[in-house]
């Protein structure tokens, strides 16, 4: 038997270009020119992602005759923050940041209180129709929202609730994803700590604000995080509700900005960009393996 | 015979767990049998009765803004938007009026909606193929163990944490033909920069290489972290019949990956359908129709045209065809392999 295997792999060994002595270095080794090769690989990927957002960073802090030259400035010659200046002055951007913050914080807040209460109902009262209940929420995660964009303008229109904080967050706050991955992680809590709280006589509203949301913070967290760069990021449900510009959002607000400046003043634009797209990045960088985590869970389940 | 089958299969099961579980098996049986004859008692108590009342009407409470949430701005505006597709509106006029199918025969005739529903599927494929074999190809090169792949994959991220108007709004400024990026690209091969957004020939490409840079990130993420989740003993046992390099990517790790390719694949055809803010940004479909995508279509027909009962209809057909896809990833979904965490 063991001669046999051998012969194998001898014969595979043999079939592939590589020469016999290849088959030592098998494991975590590599020839110094494939690691090298890979690692001008790893560069390469790093330069994709890296260069775009270095043009856009190091574009906003550029003087205007740095941005219309041929060859292109790679390094500015001098860093100016007159592009941020007259971004902030040629759009009303001190509203259009304070709409971003309140609908994101008041959005997010909401939306995650409601994940809160419906996950910990899932998991921990009884009910006989749960499954029904369940199947509807999450089978809403399935529906395309833009095809609920027109009549969601209609119903919005109706309330009168064009062109306010009202109309810009509640039609957003129902949560599909956010409570499944609070379902997922409550799921995980011991009963034991709850049967015991209940034999104390603790009710359900103090069981889930004392110990089921304390415990599942570190998911809780994760969720606001996904659901808080959502809400930033949201583009088409504020460009439809709003109309006027003291209640447009930044992501809207980039619109008005190349709309006024055109392509004739790509410093002051990507300055726009850059107040819309830091919050984010810092955040990001802050926080990054919680958010990867989360919607790596959430992708996998 | 089908007596004897079903009195069978459980005595099977039970000498199938009495295998593997051993003596521990019996008492957690047993533990667990007891409560059940316990609550079928309570069951019939007035206490337990009240009890019961007591937790439905605390879990509807519980639910109940969310669901009503969901309900109002989800499940209804889906299903009025299939009614309204039957009626020609402008916002304005008092009553909808009622065409019937005109709406969809107008769209199935007219040429335009030909080459958007060209253009959707270009995108929709270009972007999906080529972020997944690009973030299959980036996800095993940042899973070899060199130096900087960790700052590599944060910078991949990166862009997908970005408001896609941000990301629009620097492709645009990287597209353009005079000061921008491409124009350098160009010139190392004596070229000059197309005007990207600018000419019908090239205003999709622009669009569907921004949404796929912006996409890339996560999709070579998400394969990275299944990468790594990969049994290795099964890659040793490979490695030891002398399987290297290409052979035990092709035959290995694509197969063990296949229903993460699936789960990004079906995902990414549902976002890439939905792809808005770029386009907003950068071409508003144009010029003409050359980059305009079913998405953008529903709200230039609704905002800009104001023709609800064309707009409803293209956002039937967008249901229709995404719901399709789901039922796709629900049928043929692979749930066998599971991922914790």
């Amino acid at each position: 038997m063991s001669t046999l295997t051998v012969d194998k792999d001898q014969i595979a060994e043999a079939g592939s270009s590589t020469p016999r002595n290849k088959g030592r270095n098998r494991g975590p080794r590599r020839p110094a020119w494939k690691t090298g090769l890979l690692f001008a690989g790893v560069l390469a990927t790093i330069a994709v992602f890296f260069v775009p957002l270095y043009w856009l960073f190091s574009s906003a802090l550029k003087p205007h005759q740095d941005i219309y030259t041929w060859p292109l400035t790679w390094i500015p010659r001098e860093l100016t923050f007159s592009n941020f200046a007259e971004a902030w002055n040629s759009a009303p951007f001190d509203r259009f940041f304070l709409n971003s913050i309140i609908t994101t914080g008041v959005g997010t807040f909401l939306e995650i209180t409601l994940a809160i209460l419906c996950a910990y109902a899932f998991v921990f009262v009884d009910f006989k129709f749960k499954k029904i209940a369940f199947v509807l929420i999450i089978g809403s995660l399935m529906l395309p929202g833009h095809v609920t964009l027109i009549v969601n303008y209609i119903t919005v229109a109706n309330l009168g609730w064009l062109n306010t904080y009202a109309g810009l967050i509640l039609p957003g706050i129902a949560s599909a994803f956010a409570m499944f991955l609070l379902f997922q992680y409550m799921r995980t809590i011991d009963k034991d700590i709850l049967q015991a709280a209940e034999i104390d006589g603790a009710g359900h509203l103090r069981r889930m604000l004392t110990i089921v949301t304390p415990l599942s913070s570190p998911m809780i967290l994760t969720a606001t995080l996904i659901v808080m760069v959502g809400k930033w990021n949201e583009y088409v449900w504020p460009l439809i509700v709003t109309s006027t510009a003291d209640m447009r959002t930044l992501p809207i607000g980039l619109l008005f900005l190349r709309s006024q400046e055109g392509y004739s003043n790509w410093g002051v634009i990507m300055a726009g960009a850059v107040f819309v797209s830091l919050p984010m990045l810092i955040l990001f960088f802050l926080a990054q393996k919680r958010i990867i985590g989360g919607l790596a869970a959430g992708a996998m389940k | 015979m089908t007596t004897i089958v079903r009195s069978s299969r459980p005595g099977q099961q039970a000498t199938a767990e009495d295998d593997t579980q051993g003596a521990p098996a019996d008492p957690a049986g047993s533990v667990g049998r007891a409560p059940l004859a316990r609550s079928e008692q309570r069951r019939r108590s007035p206490q337990r009765r009240r009890r019961v009342r007591r937790d439905a009407l605390l879990f509807g409470a519980l639910i109940a803004p969310n669901l009503i949430a969901i309900i109002v701005f989800s499940y209804y505006p889906a299903l009025y938007n299939i009614g309204l597709s039957f009626f020609e509106w402008d916002f304005v006029a008092p009553a909808p009026e009622w065409v019937g199918v005109e709406n969809y025969t107008s769209l199935f005739t007219d040429p335009s909606f030909g080459q958007i529903m060209k253009n959707t599927a270009i995108f929709t494929g270009v972007s999906v193929i080529g972020s997944l074999v690009l973030g299959l190809l980036l996800g095993s090169l940042l899973a070899t163990k060199l130096p900087l792949t960790g700052f590599a994959q944060t910078m991949a991220f990166a862009p997908h944490m970005l408001p896609g108007a941000a990301v629009g709004i620097l492709w645009l400024f990287m597209f353009d033909p005079n000061y921008g990026l491409s124009r350098w690209a160009f010139s190392l091969f004596g070229a000059d920069s197309p005007a990207w957004t600018t000419t019908s020939d090239w205003s999709l490409w622009a669009i569907t290489i921004a949404y796929t840079w912006q996409r890339l990130g996560f999709v070579t993420v998400i394969c990275y972290t299944a990468i790594l989740d990969l049994p290795k003993d099964l890659y040793e046992a490979a490695a030891l019949d002398g399987a290297h390099g290409w052979k035990l990517f092709r035959h290995l790790t694509l197969p063990l990956l296949s229903p993460i390719t699936f789960f990004l694949s079906i995902t990414g055809i549902i976002s890439a359908a939905q792809a808005f803010d770029i386009i907003s940004i950068m071409t508003s479909g144009g010029p003409g129709t050359s980059s305009s995508t079913l998405s953008w279509m529903v709200y230039e027909e609704a905002f800009q045209k104001f023709d609800i009962g064309n707009a409803s209809a293209a956002a039937t057909v967008l249901l229709v065809l995404l719901l399709i896809i789901t039922y796709v990833q629900v049928r043929y979904g692979d749930k066998k392999v599971n991922y914790d965490s």
